[in-house]
């Protein structure tokens, strides 16, 4: 039971309980399956935000360029569905049969090779987690190893993804273009579009952001965290007690980059297309922003993040398309000036303390009145001893 | 160059930034077992010295033998692997972790990004941190955030930070600047401590906390050793007076 007790606190489990109790009781039970549908959408940009937690908040290294790899792992699961809605059967009027539409608009006549692997879905997943992985990997050494961090790493990011949104804008062909690719229907004869399969999309979104966010934490309480908190203090301090201070950034990208891979194979799946429109600059920092409301130190916060920085831009921008952008830049300053921690920080500093001090008033009132009925010896009201954390809410 | 009975063997080292030479042709042999001080005006090239040592800066030419092993073209945290550990002027530890996690951070195990998630805290570890932390003088103070220590206690904890590692050469660079007369006594008496079974340089510049610990000193001026020797013989140069002990 102890032991039970003492992982609750170390892995924060409690937080991330309540989590998994909003997401898989509560908001289904609540919601139609088109609201829950949208809930799905937002909770794939959870999984880039709780990555952005470790890379960023655990890191120190800002990147403006997640979206490149929620792209990629949402371009990776879309072209296995594409290949399979164009079937020769469904795509018989075009001049070449068997190849997605856009390329038969493109004159193209043969399935590209870069195309071939996402005609098996073991290979596609796989992809989904590696390709973004691989990216990462080639980014981080090449910066990390020469020393290239902070605002330039920002600046490099956010230069990859929009080289990375012209690529995809630019070869039609091979990716769609513009419109990316639309029309996605069934997973190996799945129809991933009726009500039921939005369900079991739903919650196998939800069961891997909690296993996404379980890894993270374990990350964290590893040495590695304590590590990754040291080397944003005092890199050189790290780097001098003999450690190779780039791979441990490496690392943590390319474990933020995976989380975001799979956050886009979600969205891929459940809303049905991908498009450049999820990879460049301006997405990419949608998705800081949604660390930063959250808590960019706590990886359940990055989650209420994302859920309520969407939630309000899908209000909003139907009411004021117009005003959304301003919105969004005045939340995200108002945000980092106001409480830098987030609404995690605000919940951690302010209102549980609150709370707290609220609770022992209360149960000093409840001591004393019975003291104050007995007027024998009014002076020794007996005082509350302060509790231990913990301690205190078994008496209550 | 030759191989040496040293600890550390610094031959014809010399450095320029942009021409000018921060250090200038310099040999210098550190023996084990020994504890060295360096002393000298400031700009003399002593913190640059224990940089090329450690790693942060690079050599424009000349050699650098640790146990006979050539330094200057290896990475900083392999240099720390081989058994070398230095002490930043200001104090540099991790304030937002604890004492604890401080010293257990400097654990020398775990340190690829694999080791570092595979890594227990265990009883081997707990043990060395406790040690270390009694040496040093905080062991009531192990589950304290490093921030809110004292300066003096500050500078003793990077100290034992490390100490975690079992250096072979420690190199510390003023480590009293900013202490209070008892901290400096204290100071003095782990100094003495610690340089058992391994070679310590010192930097520092307060004449009566030198002559306190130094088994031999060196003066260094404008990158150049000015004389070498026993703190009375140093003293008594006129040369070292002129440039330095004089003004």
């Amino acid at each position: 039971m102890n032991f039970i007790k003492a992982s609750i606190q170390r892995y924060q489990l409690g937080s991330l309980l309540l989590l998994v109790l909003l997401l898989a009781v509560v908001l289904p039970l609540s919601l139609d399956i088109f609201r829950l549908n949208l809930v799905g959408k937002y909770l794939t940009y959870a999984f880039v935000a709780v990555g952005l937690v470790m890379v960023w908040g655990y890191g120190g290294v800002l990147s403006l360029g997640q979206g490149v790899f929620f792209g990629i792992g949402g371009y990776a699961m879309a072209m296995f569905l594409k290949l399979e809605a164009s079937d020769p059967v469904s795509t018989k009027i075009q001049t070449t049969p068997g190849i997605p539409d856009f390329m038969d608009w493109n004159q193209i006549t043969e399935l590209p090779t870069l195309w071939l692997p996402f005609k098996s879905l073991p290979l596609s997943l796989a992809l989904v987690v590696l390709a973004p992985m691989a990216l990462a990997w080639l980014i981080s050494f090449a910066m990390f190893k020469r020393r290239v961090g902070g605002v330039y790493f920002a600046i490099i990011t956010q230069a990859v993804a929009l080289i990375c949104t012209v690529l995809i804008i630019g070869q039609q062909g091979y990716t769609g273009g513009v419109n990316g690719m639309t029309d996605l229907k069934t997973m190996l004869g799945w129809d991933t579009r009726t009500d039921g399969a939005k369900y079991v999309l739903y919650y196998v979104c939800v069961g891997l952001l909690v296993a996404s966010i379980v890894l993270c934490r374990w990350v964290q309480t590893s040495k590695l965290g304590t590590l990754l908190l040291a080397m944003r203090d005092k890199e050189d301090r790290v780097r001098f007690s003999g450690y190779d201070v780039s791979n441990f950034k490496v690392f943590i990208f390319c474990l933020a980059a995976a989380l975001s891979g799979i956050g886009g194979a979600m969205f891929a799946l459940q809303v049905g297309f991908m498009s450049p429109s999820f990879v460049g600059i301006v997405p990419s920092i949608e998705m800081v922003i949604f660390c930063a409301v959250g808590g960019r130190m706590s990886l359940v916060g990055a989650v209420y993040g994302a859920l309520l920085v969407n939630a309000g831009k899908t209000l909003f921008s139907e009411s004021f398309p117009d005003l959304w952008l301003f919105l969004m830049a005045g939340l995200f300053i108002g945000v980092t000036m106001a409480f830098p921690m987030g609404l995690a920080g605000l919940w951690e500093e302010k209102i549980r303390p609150w709370w707290k001090s609220r609770r022992q008033a209360l149960r000093d009132a409840a001591v004393k009145r019975p003291a104050a009925a007995a007027p024998v010896v009014p002076t020794a009201t007996p005082s509350e001893p302060t509790l231990p954390d913990g301690v205190g809410s078994q008496r209550a | 160059m030759s191989n040496t009975d040293f600890a550390l063997a610094v031959e014809d080292l010399t450095v320029s930034f942009d021409g000018f030479k921060a250090i200038d042709d310099l040999t210098l042999y550190i023996d084990r077992n020994e504890l060295r001080v360096i002393i000298g005006p400031n700009g003399a090239g002593k913190t640059t010295l224990l940089d090329l040592i450690c790693g942060k800066t690079r050599a424009s030419a000349g050699s650098i033998k640790f146990n006979n092993t050539e330094l200057t073209k290896m990475a900083e945290h392999k240099r720390v692997r081989l058994g070398i550990g230095r002490k930043f002027q200001t104090p540099s530890i991790y304030e937002n972790l604890s004492v604890f996690q401080n010293l257990e951070v400097s654990f020398p195990k775990g340190r690829s990004v694999f080791g570092a998630l595979a890594f227990r805290c265990d009883d081997e570890v707990k043990n060395k941190v406790q040690a270390i932390a009694e040496d040093i003088g905080l062991a009531d103070k192990l589950d304290t955030e490093a921030g809110l220590l004292s300066h003096g206690q500050k500078q003793w904890l990077e100290i034992g930070m490390l100490l975690m590692q079992e250096p072979e050469l420690l190199m510390l660079d003023e480590p009293i600047a900013g202490m209070s007369a008892r901290e400096r006594e204290l100071t003095a008496e782990l100094l003495k401590r610690i340089c058992q079974n391994r070679a310590v340089i010192v930097i520092e510049h307060d004449m009566a906390f030198v002559k306190q610990i130094a088994h031999k000193v060196t003066v260094m001026h404008q990158g150049k050793i000015l004389a070498e020797g026993a703190m009375e013989k140093v003293q008594a140069d006129p040369k070292v007076i002129d440039v330095y002990l004089g003004h």
